[in-house]
């Protein structure tokens, strides 16, 4: 399994002995982590909520978009829920290429797919409150209802 | 009946998770007046639908079994 949610602290080098490969020359690696300080905010702690049966289909669609884009690519990505503390890790993503270039990129895409499609939520424990953050793209989010084709494709 | 999920800022204002709703035959923008409506759930304009684990349009027609999921903006990464 290449695409998974956990509610266990994630190990970083599981996720990359899974994209290992004799054709690879690559493998990036991104390595999300909570953290304190956000525009003068202070977080205390975060919760990731998942719609799990659902995340794990998008994040096995975004590891075909990228098949897609980079033939050679291995992809594998793990996100945490649950309860995370300050410097814990939110999400691992791996990618292995033949050559450097396709890997950053391909890791690049992955993880900004995450913010569009994947329907995980945290919700930011401040000292002086609490929110479910959304909207992270600063964009207005999706007026049809839905992501509209080129969010989903693209 | 339509299973309904709701995940964050929805599931913190319905307080539960899951409700069943006699929704066959309704189109997803329909089930959203009505779970308005009944539960004086708000935003639900601005969220994505998910029917059976894929986005759906409003227009989207519902079926008994169907499993509907609001998507609130999503946060993860």
């Amino acid at each position: 399994m290449n695409y998974n949610i956990s509610k266990e602290p994630i190990v970083i080098q599981e996720v990359i002995d899974k994209v290992v490969s004799r054709n690879a020359g690559a493998v990036t690696t991104f390595i999300g982590t909570v953290r304190e300080m956000t525009k003068g905010k202070k977080t205390l702690f975060l919760i990731y909520e998942a719609y799990v049966p659902m995340a794990n289909k998008k994040l096995e669609q975004i590891g075909a978009e990228i098949k897609e884009r980079w033939p050679d690519a291995e992809t594998a990505i793990t996100h945490r829920v649950g309860k995370l503390e300050i410097t814990d890790i939110a999400v691992v993503i791996a990618v292995s290429t033949p050559h450097r270039n396709d890997a950053y990129e391909a890791n690049r895409y992955a993880i900004e797919r995450i913010k569009e499609i994947v329907p995980i939520w945290k919700k930011e424990h401040w000292e002086d409150g609490e929110t479910w953050v959304g909207n992270q793209l600063e964009t207005v989010p999706y007026p049809s209802g839905k992501p509209e084709e080129g969010d989903i494709d693209d | 009946m339509i299973n309904v999920l709701l995940f964050a800022q929805l599931k913190d204002e319905l307080g539960k998770e899951t409700v069943s709703i006699e929704g066959n035959g309704m189109s997803v923008a329909q089930l959203k007046g009505k779970m308005k409506v009944d539960f004086q759930l708000e935003g639900l304009e601005t969220v994505m639908t998910a029917v059976n684990e894929e986005f759906a349009d409003d227009d989207t027609i519902l079926s008994d079994g169907d499993t509907v999921a609001f998507i609130p903006p999503v946060s993860g990464g």
